[in-house]
């Protein structure tokens, strides 16, 4: 499904707006000409679904905007109106995240490719509005396709990239995209919003084959399957999944050629890594941090480095493994927890290793728990994280332990 | 600006049995108890809406028991939906055809939304999420509950439909409590046309009175926006009778007074069947012994139990400003409320 068309071409009507994640996205949702949305208000996603209602009022689109009665409801309704052949958008934060879960996973059962975002909040209680993952990794194992973004440009491509990834007949999974609350989502900072004709080359319209439900087309949709066919049909999520690699890859080739955006690779963004011996690895915001402790203690001497990931799921393994296998001594800081697992570590943690168990030579890798519940990294913590990889790096079980950052004693 | 509703205008009130469309759309395949009422309901659901219809299923004996894959019984379109979301279903749906159709990415037609629950899905989970749909009076839905008065397709557990003190595996009669269930049902219908002034058209039904039934269905989507239609389903095995019996069960519960039928069309509201009769005088209650008695769930109610229940009953008919709709009685010293003045008060606005 390649894209013809001359590199940058639009570049040179692009305009530029200074907005935040979550307007950015909202700009996305005009762009792709999303048709259905419902909207619920929980802090901080709900920017998003403010900026849309302003987009609606204002008439610069068109969209049939629900307001539900709670997540399930919002969830369902989405559902609903893309099994229909609607392309839709919902999203959610923290506990209103769980409180959709029921939904959440029956869509991705059903192979639906509604696109969401889940504004990262941390799960009460006890009451906190800042920046956790683990309202979207609950979702890790359902068949959601996850990408994460460190800022409100990359918010507004990885959207459109999102529709065009999860309508793909090959994938037709949902996806959920990250975004770290407040850090994110009401952050601004410059966007380079694209042209609707740039955009129309790259994203096909939604058609759902001859699975749309309509009368001309009387289908049964998710019947009781039981034991008989359960496990064949939770394969092709499985193969979907899969396939949902090489389609991320191809349309990222695209958006690079249209837009002239989105780094080397798809599914991870390194800063500074060509000569360094450590390196730190994570997701969303906190890269931005960890960029400016890397810049000062490059300055000191020190071989320094970043690599972000954008996709967890698909878990780019074979990226990861080329990318990290290079470092003498990876940190992987997870704001997120995963309490009782193996060595107390993150998910993060705990999945990156899984990944590079069967290489010979392995990068000692070292876990680190920072910025829960939005508390900001600074950079004496970076500094820390720093530190302590180094220092585990000749001894690769000096990973086997997970350190909790910048908590008072 | 006024906002746009139309129903489906295609479907003309049934006259009478012969009036019934031959063509089936729910057809064999499904594999619901003998006897099953609830069955009955969704093929005369789909006959009375026609091809042109969507119809979404919630959790329940209607998904379960009902929908195997490849032995489908639906010919018309079919989704799932879960337990409590038969209203955002059917919502989402109106919603994506609406959208779709206004900006011509599928042709522009009627096409019928419907989307059903039982007494567990609609009456206890799905409550909030139909509400809601009921409100939203831009989309044309219908939402249909199909009440057997336990959550019969998980192994009979009372729900707020079941009636008092009938026995489901959540409330049997042991030697220390009798009544394991005391609550009495929640008045779904009745509740809904009072709290959703803009819904066109709620109604209460039941299978025994096919011909009042499916007209209800074709009324509601034809006057279009999100509607409401609550049957009541005599069920076997919840309900512990034989399976010959389900008509007659349900022709006793109009019968005794327990289940009237009406609609609330435009705000207005009407009795039909034989509960019009009752009301009119022209058929006497029967005792609701008579229906109690039929059935294995009561068995164990001894005379203060059923005396309870017909004291409950006859409350309903004689105190309630219409009975078996609105629970409200108004105090015998005070009858101002029916003496308000409610001409005085248009021109005192308009003044």
């Amino acid at each position: 499904m390649a894209v013809q068309v001359k590199e940058r071409e639009h570049q040179d009507v692009e305009t530029e707006q200074l907005m935040s994640g979550c307007e950015a996205i909202a700009e996305a949702i005009r762009l792709a000409d999303v048709d259905v949305m419902a909207a619920y208000p929980i802090r901080p996603y709900d920017g998003v679904m403010q900026a849309a209602a302003k987009l609606i009022a204002n008439g610069k689109m068109d969209v049939e905007y629900i307001v539900a009665d709670g997540e399930h409801s919002q969830f369902e309704i989405v559902k609903h109106a893309c099994a229909v052949g609607a392309r839709v958008f919902v999203g959610s934060s923290g506990v209103g995240w769980f409180y959709a879960f029921e939904a959440i996973a029956v869509t991705a059962g059903l192979r639906l490719p509604v696109v969401a975002i889940c504004g990262n909040r941390a799960l009460d209680d006890p009451g906190a509005f800042g920046t956790e993952h683990n309202d979207s990794l609950a979702v890790r194992d359902l068949g959601w396709l996850l990408p994460w973004a460190e800022t409100a440009q990359e918010a507004m491509d990885l959207a459109l990239m999102a529709w065009r990834v999860g309508e793909d007949k090959r994938v037709s999974l949902p996806v959920a995209i990250g975004l770290d609350g407040a850090f994110l989502t009401h952050s601004q900072a410059i966007v380079k919003i694209p042209t609707q004709a740039a955009v129309d080359k790259f994203l096909p319209k939604f058609d759902l084959g001859d699975r749309l439900l309509h009368p001309d087309n009387p289908i049964t949709i998710a019947p009781q399957v039981d034991q008989d066919w359960l496990m064949e049909i939770r394969m092709q999520n499985d193969q979907a999944m899969r396939k949902a690699h090489d389609v991320i890859s191809e349309a990222h080739a695209d958006f690079k050629k249209l837009f002239g955006r989105g780094g080397d690779s798809p599914f991870l963004d390194e800063y500074m890594t060509d000569d360094a011996e450590v390196v730190v690895f994570g997701q969303g915001t906190l890269a931005l941090p960890m960029k400016v402790a890397i810049r000062r203690l490059r300055k000191e001497g020190h071989k320094v480095g970043l690599v972000r990931l954008k996709w967890f799921r698909p878990f780019p393994t074979q990226e990861i493994v080329k990318s990290l296998s290079r470092f003498k001594a990876v940190g992987v800081i997870d704001r997120d927890y995963s309490f009782g697992s193996p060595y107390y570590g993150g998910v993060l943690y705990n999945e990156v290793r899984s990944a590079l168990y069967s290489l010979d030579k392995r990068p000692t890798i070292v876990g680190f728990i920072a910025g829960l519940g939005g508390r900001e990294i600074e950079q004496a913590m970076a500094t820390d994280i720093f530190e302590k990889t180094k220092a585990a790096a000749d001894n690769i079980k000096s990973g086997d332990m997970c350190h909790w950052i910048g908590v008072r004693s | 600006m006024a906002v746009e509703t139309h129903g489906t205008g295609t479907l003309p009130q049934i006259k009478g049995v012969k009036d019934v469309p031959y063509e089936e759309l729910f057809v064999s395949g499904h594999r619901t108890c003998q006897g099953c009422e609830s069955a009955l309901v969704m093929r005369h659901m789909v006959k009375a809406s026609g091809p042109r219809t969507i119809v979404l299923g919630s959790t329940g004996c209607m998904y379960v028991a009902n929908t195997t894959y490849y032995t489908t019984p639906w010919v018309v379109p079919w989704m799932h939906t879960q337990l409590g979301a038969s209203g955002s279903a059917a919502l989402g749906t109106a919603a994506g055809l609406k959208v779709l159709m206004r900006k011509g990415k599928i042709k522009d037609e009627k096409i019928n939304v419907i989307a059903f629950c039982g007494d567990g899905g609609g009456a206890d989970m799905g409550l909030g999420a139909i509400s809601a749909t009921l409100t939203h009076k831009d989309y044309n839905c219908l939402v249909l509950l199909y009440d057997n008065e336990s959550y019969a397709n998980t192994d009979i557990q009372l729900s707020s439909q079941t009636p008092y003190g009938a026995v489901t595996t959540f409330s049997p009669s042991g030697t220390k409590k009798r009544l394991m269930h005391t609550r009495w049902k929640k008045n779904v219908p009745g509740m809904l046309a009072a709290g959703h002034p803009e819904s066109r058209y709620i109604a209460a039904g039941c299978a025994a009175y096919a011909v009042d039934l499916m007209n209800k269905i074709r009324k509601a989507l034809e006057l279009g926006g999100p509607t409401f239609v609550h049957t009541l389903d005599p069920c076997p095995k919840g309900w512990d009778y034989h399976p010959q019996y389900s008509q007659e069960l349900g022709h006793l519960a109009v019968e005794t007074g327990i289940w009237p039928l009406y609609e609330v069309m435009d705000g207005v509201c009407n009795l039909t069947g034989p509960t019009r009769q009752i009301a009119e005088g022209r058929k006497k209650r029967k005792p609701v012994y008579e229906y109690l008695k039929r059935q294995g769930r009561f068995a164990h109610f001894l005379d203060e139990d059923v005396e309870h229940f017909q004291a409950q009953v006859d409350k309903m008919w004689t105190e309630w400003l219409i009975p078996g709709v609105i629970p409200f009685t108004i105090a015998a010293k005070d009858q101002t409320i029916l003496k308000i003045d409610k001409k005085a008060l248009h021109e005192q606005k308009t003044a």
